[in-house]
């Protein structure tokens, strides 16, 4: 696998966050290590903290500001936050699940089955309280809509 | 009759063995179920009656000449009995099913307000109210043109009631108001404020969605109007709720919903509708619901209610005290008088946060909310923590929930 990616979180690659979550085995460290990963998010943009960079979610907010390059096919890239800690750790792991890929490649990652490997999955059902479902649902559908 | 009831002993670990669900593990550890308020767990009574019902004595009810439809009407019916005992209405024909205290709701808007409400006549509300009492309201606003008003509550979360008479008027025409906030756990003056609303000409309905579980009910009492609950909240079935209405008013009301079972006689030209509750009931109703509801209700009544009320009352005394030694836990809602529902939040922990920690733990708080954006704005935040406690819950549970807290303090830290 090519590791020359796109490394939005100062460094860290899903290699490494995957990694981690196999040394730490207890729930409450990956939950820990999973804040720390949130808090490594680059700054969200002040001016995109808008109603319509909102996805839908009851409980805890999520912004999402996507970008897409010039290049030949276009990356994705995106701003993201939220206001709960568990959260901005997840938007941070959507990031390095997707930030820098192409359409295509967005829309073969299978996020679900990530999540899964790392006991996150919960977070992925589709209730009204969740914001990550509903971010990963917006995301592919803006790689959907540009392919 | 009623004198000679020889209640069970109210002891609330053999209560615990009389819900199976709360034996379960939840990764690994014991449940720890405290989000009675968005729908309580079920007795193995009211699994198994509705299992039997299924298995042994299901067919439709109202129509068929056969031993099975007969019987099956008659215990449906039997339940409706039990209903009007439950809350004391005057009659049977006063309750009516529906499927939950949403619709109960809805069906008042939409039967009642289309028709006696007309532009410019004034609803009252109060702030603490659940969406489900404020937007069926503000559909019969968009197309009558009625005016909505809202009485403030205070930083404890009790009604103001010096604001909430001023608001009464000859314009008054309802007011619809929670008997139990299903945020703050606070105990409305329910009836001081319906005997204030008559006094103005005023209608009243109740959402007694979280009183019902938790305090016993007496419409005729109160002199409530109209009154709504929900089945799954007082430990039976989802799907069948309950709306009292006032005879007269009910009387005086055009069906809802147009069916099979509302009718007298159908021609293409015109319609006879039934009697009540029939009227209101349209279509097959939610039978074997109705049937785990009337198992339910007895569930309940094998206790003295007072005993269910005095384990429930200590249980928030004891939780209000662990929650205050957690530091920096904001109580949201310290009305005087409370049910055992409690709200706080945690500084800078987001709800959403705590509530996935505590997850974790096995324990099941509700975070968000709470189908209340309106009160949430009132104490300017956008969630909370809610513990809420059923007849089951324990001083076990509560020091599992503290516990849970400074866990989930230390992860943030």
């Amino acid at each position: 696998m090519d590791m020359q990616i796109h490394t939005p979180l100062k460094g860290t690659t899903l290699e490494d966050v995957l990694e981690t979550f196999e040394v730490l085995e207890d729930w409450e460290d990956r939950y820990r290590y999973l804040i720390e990963l949130g808090r490594k998010l680059p700054p969200y943009p002040e001016k995109a903290r808008t109603e319509a960079h909102k996805v839908r979610g009851c409980v805890s907010q999520v912004w999402l500001n996507p970008h897409f390059s010039d290049d030949a096919p276009p990356l994705f890239t995106f701003d993201g936050d939220s206001d709960a800690h568990i959260v901005r750790g997840l938007v941070a792991l959507m990031m390095l699940l997707f930030s820098g890929k192409t359409c295509e490649e967005i829309l073969s990652t299978d996020a679900k089955a990530i999540l899964e490997q790392l006991g996150l999955s919960k977070h992925l059902s589709p209730m009204r309280t969740n914001g990550l479902y509903s971010m990963l649902g917006r995301i592919q559908d803006l790689a959907q809509a540009a392919a | 009759m009623s004198g000679a009831v020889k209640h069970k002993t109210f002891d609330v670990s053999a209560v615990r063995e009389d819900f199976p669900i709360l034996k379960e593990t939840i990764y690994g550890k014991p449940l720890t179920f405290l989000d009675s308020a968005a729908s309580a767990q079920k007795p193995q009574a009211v699994i198994d009656t509705v299992a039997n019902f299924y298995s042994h004595s299901y067919s439709n009810i109202h129509r068929g000449i056969y031993k099975l439809s007969q019987e099956a009407t008659e215990a449906y019916e039997q339940v409706r009995n039990k209903v009007a005992k439950f809350i004391n209405a005057a009659s049977r024909e006063e309750c009516l099913f529906v499927r939950n205290a949403t619709e109960g709701i809805n069906l008042v808007a939409q039967s009642y307000g289309r028709t006696f409400l007309s532009e410019g006549d004034e609803i009252i509300l109060t702030e603490l109210e659940h969406h489900s009492n404020i937007v069926p309201w503000q559909l019969l606003r968009e197309e009558k043109g009625i005016i909505i008003k809202v009485a403030p509550i205070s930083d404890e979360g009790e009604v103001d009631l010096k604001a909430y008479r001023a608001l009464l008027t000859e314009k008054t025409k309802l007011v619809a108001l929670a008997h139990i906030s299903n945020v703050l756990g606070t105990i409305l003056p329910v009836k001081e404020m319906i005997a204030l609303a008559h006094q103005a000409g005023a209608k009243v309905l109740v959402d007694g969605c979280q009183a019902a579980p938790h305090i016993p009910i007496d419409v005729q009492d109160l002199d409530a109007d109209f009154y709504v609950f929900s089945g799954h909240k007082v430990y039976g079935p989802t799907g069948v709720g309950v709306l009292y209405g006032k005879k007269e008013l009910l009387e005086a009301m055009p069906p809802w919903q147009g069916g099979g079972d509302m009718i007298e006689l159908v021609t293409f030209e015109k319609t006879t509708f039934n009697v009540l509750p029939q009227k209101f009931e349209a279509g097959t109703p939610n039978i074997a619901g109705v049937i785990g509801l009337g198992a339910a209700l007895d569930y309940i009544n094998q206790f003295n209610r007072q005993e269910i009320e005095d384990h429930e009352h200590g249980l928030l005394a004891y939780a209000l005290g662990r929650l205050r030694g957690i530091n920096q836990l904001k109580l949201i809602g310290t009305a005087k008088n409370k049910a055992s529902i409690i709200s706080f939040v945690l500084d800078d922990i987001h709800p959403h946060d705590a509530g996935t920690i505590l997850d974790q733990e096995g324990i099941a708080v509700r975070t968000g909310h709470h189908c209340a954006q309106p009160l949430m704005e009132r104490f300017g935040l956008n969630a909370t923590i809610r513990a809420s406690f059923g007849l089951y819950n324990t001083r076990g549970d509560v020091d599992r929930l503290a516990e849970g807290l400074k866990k989930t303090r230390a992860i943030f830290a």
